[in-house]
């Protein structure tokens, strides 16, 4: 079967600190993939190589078969890998609902003409586009802030808001940096209630995570980071018992 | 929603339209009347502008450039080559948009202070071009600009001309000619902003990373706009020589750039009615302030600090937020 991501010796160096040393995996398409580790592991370096915002030291990474090592994130976009972050990256300059929008970038045709003289195309399309961003928004639980400025929406909303702008692009692949960090119970419940219907959806996941229950219980496979290296790589079964897990990360 | 907002877009023009079309009740001599046509040519530059910095966040320290580029090729096309008025701004404005990409392309790679220093360069360059080629125009000097002319139908300050049996003086009619081209360009600009490419844009500065993973190519969306903020800098620039009748490398200065982005961050950056009130401020405090005309740099260079400092958000947005708050309090002490 091929990978949906393949990554192959990657490296990432900043100065003389190796964030990211030597990692190997792959995701198989469908998969929600978990990596964890203690903090400064290397989890985000990894998410920031795999969606091209970092260009690895060394190593290579394939999305589809395909080396993504001259591929800009807005290519890599096109090709159907989207993200969130661990800082989220919210436009606070725009309405909830136009950071869900933006999220269909590529999905809209942006003719300039049209745009000027607002033809009843673009209209049209904006309107499909809008209703598609509310439905969205109603799926991540979010449905109430529609025209609410970013800037007026407390932490846990634009958490799922992030994510609900990037299942707009339509990605076979989703990076979640950290989705449940700085929810309360009751919202993580209802964020792995959405994680497990993206990923029913057919979207492969890639998910960061440090809340052990959500991961352990939402996740096909799990890679685990240490000091920027892969420490165990299996089910969530195979990682709960790894003595070097144990050891240094779910014992500790 | 979408009806909602379409109307909300279109009270703002309403109400500009009022105000601009009204103000010749308050116009009294022709003066006041070139006074209000360069504003209104002047807040469309700076509308222009204003897409640049206020909604996609980048900055442009050398935007006089354009608009004296826009000014001198229409000075010179149609003073030297005989063109008329319309083809020379058309072709004058897809020039600029030419350069801008040209030049925008490497230095909208630069952020922040590098940035404003390589617009700045870009800036200074055209002024030092427009004053060393003094055979086409005039050096120092300047030169003089033909009449505005709708191909052979003539604009001037001097004539008169009669609009649905209304009688105007030449500057009666220029202002309602400039107004109605300001009214077009904040039509254009509002269409830009609320769209998918006016998205893009705006993502460029609320969060450019997001932006990227999303799909948008932000160099090609800052060049893009880099290009249309200039063009309506050429078209504004070509517009003010016609009027004005003379141009001096004064329109390309480095001050003149100080002026416009001053304009765009005292009125609002990303708020198209701010920054025309910005330009109407500014245009009209030098007249108030008569006495310090020698210390016009300086008084910019004042109002610039003390604005980013006490009210980083700009004049209307600023009011706006206070009327807002207080009418929120007078209806939480009604309960
Ligand atoms: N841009 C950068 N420049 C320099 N060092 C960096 C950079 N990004 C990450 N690092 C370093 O790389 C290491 C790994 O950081 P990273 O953010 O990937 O960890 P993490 O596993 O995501 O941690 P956390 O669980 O706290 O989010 C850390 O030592 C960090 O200081
Ligand atoms: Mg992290």
């Amino acid at each position: 079967m091929n990978a949906l991501i393949e990554v192959r010796g990657l490296d990432k160096a900043f100065g003389g600190v190796h964030a990211v040393e030597g990692v190997s995996f792959s995701v198989q398409a469908g998969q929600v993939y978990s990596v964890i580790g203690p903090n400064g592991a290397g989890k985000t370096t990894l998410f920031n190589l795999i969606s091209g915002l970092y260009t690895p030291t060394s190593g290579e990474i394939r999305l589809n078969g395909e080396s993504t090592a001259r591929l800009e994130p807005n290519q890599l976009a096109e090709r159907g890998l989207c993200r969130t972050f661990q800082q989220m990256q919210i436009c606070m300059n725009m309405t909830a609902i136009e950071n869900v929008m933006l999220g269909r970038h590529l999905k809209l045709k942006s003719n300039l003409f049209s745009t000027l003289f607002r033809l009843p195309s673009l209209l049209r399309d904006e309107q499909a586009c809008r209703q598609r961003a509310k439905e969205l928004m109603e799926f991540v639980g979010c449905g109430e802030y529609l025209d609410t400025d970013a800037s007026a929406m407390s932490y846990g909303a634009l958490k799922r808001l992030e994510i609900a702008r990037a299942l707009a692009a339509e990605p076979t692949l989703i990076l979640l940096d950290e989705p449940a960090a700085g929810l309360n119970a009751t919202e993580t419940a209802a964020l792995e209630v959405l994680i497990r219907k993206i990923a029913v959806q057919g979207t492969t996941v890639m998910l960061v995570e440090h809340d052990m229950k959500l991961v352990m219980g939402i996740s096909d496979h799990l890679l685990v980071l240490n000091y920027g290296r892969v420490l165990a790589d299996g089910t969530p079964a195979e990682i709960r018992q790894n003595p070097d897990v144990i050891a240094a990360y779910l014992g500790g | 929603m979408l009806n909602r907002f379409m109307q909300s877009r279109l009270r703002g023009l309403m109400v500009l339209a009022v105000i601009l079309f009204s103000l010749p009740v308050f116009l009294s001599n022709p003066f006041h009347y070139e006074l209000a046509t360069q504003m209104a040519i002047i807040a469309g530059t700076v509308v222009g502008l204003n897409l640049l910095v206020g909604f996609a966040g980048q900055i442009s320290l050398g935007h006089a450039g354009f608009f004296g580029l826009g000014a001198y090729f229409t000075g010179i096309m149609t003073g030297h080559y005989g063109w008329s008025a319309i083809p020379a701004l058309v072709v004058g404005a897809i020039l600029v948009g030419l350069i801008a990409w040209i030049v925008g392309r490497p230095i909208l790679r630069l952020k922040g202070h590098y940035l404003s220093m390589a617009t700045l360069a870009v800036g200074f360059i055209i002024a030092i071009i427009i004053n060393n080629e003094r055979q086409l125009t005039g050096g120092p000097d300047g030169m003089p600009v033909p009449v505005f002319d709708v191909f052979g139908w003539e604009l001037s300050p001097f004539g008169t001309y009669s609009l649905f049996g209304i009688e105007l003086n030449g500057s009666e009619a220029w202002y309602l000619f400039a107004a109605a081209v300001l009214l077009v360009a904040v039509w254009l600009a509002q269409n830009l902003i609320d769209s998918p490419i006016g998205r893009a844009l705006r993502s460029v500065h609320g969060s450019e990373v997001a932006a990227r993973v999303v799909g948008v190519n932000t160099a090609r969306y800052k060049s893009l706009v880099f290009v249309i903020s200039a063009v309506y800098a050429s078209v504004m620039g070509g517009l003010y020589a016609h009027f004005q009748g003379f141009i001096t490398p004064a329109v390309a200065s480095f001050d003149f750039s100080i002026v416009l982005i001053t304009m765009v961050v005292l009125g609002g950056m990303g708020s198209t009615m701010g920054v025309i009130l910005g330009a109407v401020v500014l245009k009209l405090l030098p007249q108030i302030l008569t006495h310090f005309q020698e210390m016009e740099a300086v008084m910019f260079g004042l109002i610039l600090m003390l604005t980013m400092i006490f009210m980083p958000k700009g004049l209307l947005p600023t009011l706006q937020m206070a009327v807002s708050k207080r009418l929120k309090r007078r209806a939480g002490g009604q309960q």
